[in-house]
């Protein structure tokens, strides 16, 4: 075994190695009876903490219907933000520059912004001048939020999907005599999303962590928020905390697998013709900058 | 127009959101750092822990950490972190909270940039018997920070617009002025816009500048 950094150990290294793992897992085993002794010494490891995670009932009152939300919102989220951002992501290839301008410019604009901020604006606007009734408020203020953002991050990962496609489709599609439309609609588009959809399934990753934040700052009653509820009920904040965020890894775990499974998938059957994006890809192919000048795509965050 | 803003210290939130993703930056970019070199490292087990650890707290939402940082560690386990002030605690446990999570994706890009150092770099290193750190150290890692700029930009951006979550924990930065302002005036379309573009500023010119100079460091090859 031998990578760019080290060569197949001989046998003083392999000694070194085993002398370093055994002082590494000293350090972690230290580590780890450090974090179980403070455990015990808040009595955070009593069985009745922890008793309410493997009956129903904190899961049926609580968890699940959390759960539910999130997913809920992550869902509508996508749903709506995919054709937004596929509309924006054409209009910045569009030939026109006042489009180009345009869409650039909204969709930069909600990139630099937190989505916290948009959550909150959007919260207090519906609150202000809108009928929405203020049970379905928090929901709609998270999608409206989560849509302004992953709409404009979508847009991007659209654009380097059309980008991705080599010339000729184009040229071949305006040679059988195919408009500017067409050649979008029934040439580019449809292996430009199949070039996409690991990225965009790997931003549902992004969309699920970030409706946490409506539970916190808007009382969006998704899986944190049921949380709060679960842990003033049966006293256990540490432990709901360790549940809800392994429920968040297994989630978000099986958006990220199902991503790669897919991405594998799409690069051995070979339909497109333009390469297969990866969510770390889109960074480097994104030319990102404002009105398409300088800058190496490093306006706006990527999965994170 | 702009009256509504007197009585709100909008340039203080906003200072204390310059001082949140200062401070996050630096220490995410040390512990990411150590976290890649063990990533990369020919010691399994380093390599085992570092995986494990990126791919966990990528998945946790920053909510989720912060407000454990919060009322976990400081509320049950009584971690004040040397702060006597509520607020100077909410602050610091705000910053260890955004170091653990960005410090995964600090990781990654260095992991990323490790790759993009050639073969051949590595093996002359080796031949002329430098170890694995001194490989690391002075012929690897310095290429690589150089070809990463670009991506730990993006990470950078990226967190500043994180520190909005410490308003969770009551960590009084630009979200957190901005979710009280907008509660009690009526301007809320203003208000929107003012802290909209206080964030367009902090965001914008750092990706113009580091993009620039990503392209002015880069390795040619």
């Amino acid at each position: 075994m031998s990578s760019v950094l080290y060569d197949t150990p001989g046998p003083r290294a392999k000694r070194r190695n085993v002398i370093f793992s055994v002082v590494f897992f000293v350090l972690l085993a230290l580590l780890v009876w450090w974090m179980w002794q403070k455990m015990d010494e808040k009595d955070q490891l009593t069985s009745a903490l922890w008793k309410p995670f493997i009956e129903s009932q904190a899961w049926t009152t609580y968890l699940l219907p959390g759960l539910a939300n999130t997913l809920k919102a992550a869902a509508l989220a996508m749903v709506i933000a995919l054709p937004l951002g596929a509309v924006f992501g054409i209009a910045r290839l569009s030939d026109h520059r006042w489009v180009r301008g345009a869409a650039g410019t909204v969709v930069e604009f909600f990139r630099s912004i937190p989505v916290l901020l948009l959550m909150l604006f959007a919260n207090e606007l519906y609150a202000n001048s809108t009928g929405v009734s203020s049970e379905d408020r928090p929901l709609y203020a998270v999608v409206t939020g989560l849509v302004l953002y992953n709409a404009s991050v979508l847009a991007e990962v659209v654009r380097a999907g059309i980008l991705s496609l080599p010339r000729g489709q184009t040229e071949a599609a305006y040679a059988i005599g195919l408009r500017k439309g067409q050649t979008m609609s029934s040439i580019l588009l449809p292996q430009a999303v199949t070039a996409m959809l690991p990225a965009i399934v790997s931003q549902l990753v992004v969309i699920v962590k970030d409706t946490a934040l409506g539970g916190v700052m808007i009382g969006f009653t998704e899986l944190l928020n049921s949380r709060g509820t679960l842990a003033a009920n049966y006293a256990n904040v540490v432990p709901s905390f360790i549940v809800v965020a392994a429920m968040f890894i297994l989630l978000n775990f099986i958006l990220t697998s199902f991503a790669s499974w897919l991405e594998r998938r799409l690069r051995r059957s070979k339909r497109s013709t333009g390469a297969v994006l990866a969510a770390e890809e889109i960074e480097e192919i994104n030319p990102g900058a404002v009105f398409g000048g300088f800058g190496t795509g490093a306006e706006g965050g990527g999965r994170i | 127009m702009f009256d509504f803003l007197e009585g709100y210290d909008v340039l203080g939130a906003f200072w204390m959101t310059v001082k949140l993703t200062a401070l996050s930056a630096v220490g995410s970019l040390i512990w990411g750092t150590l976290l890649a070199g063990m990533r990369v490292s020919p010691v399994p087990l380093m390599r085992g822990f570092a995986t494990v650890y990126v791919n966990i707290v990528r998945n946790i939402p920053l909510t989720v950490i912060i407000l454990f940082s919060s009322l976990g560690l400081a509320d049950v386990f009584g971690m004040t972190l040397g702060a006597e002030d509520f607020k100077v605690q909410g602050f610091r446990l705000a910053v260890l909270g955004l170091i653990a999570y960005t410090a995964a994706f600090v990781c990654e890009a260095i992991r990323s940039g490790i790759n993009t150092v050639p073969l051949g770099q590595a093996e002359a290193a080796r031949a002329i018997g430098l170890s694995f750190s001194q490989t690391l150290t002075l012929i690897v890692l310095p290429q690589a920070f150089r070809s990463v700029i670009g991506p730990l930009a993006n990470v950078l951006i990226a967190l500043t617009k994180n520190t909005t979550v410490a308003a969770a924990i009551g960590v009084a930065e630009a979200a957190y002025l901005m979710k009280s302002m907008i509660e009690n005036e009526a301007q809320t379309l203003l208000i929107g816009a003012v802290f909209a573009f206080g964030f367009v500023v902090l965001t914008l010119p750092t990706g113009l500048i580091l993009g620039w100079f990503s392209k002015r460091l880069a390795v040619k090859r």
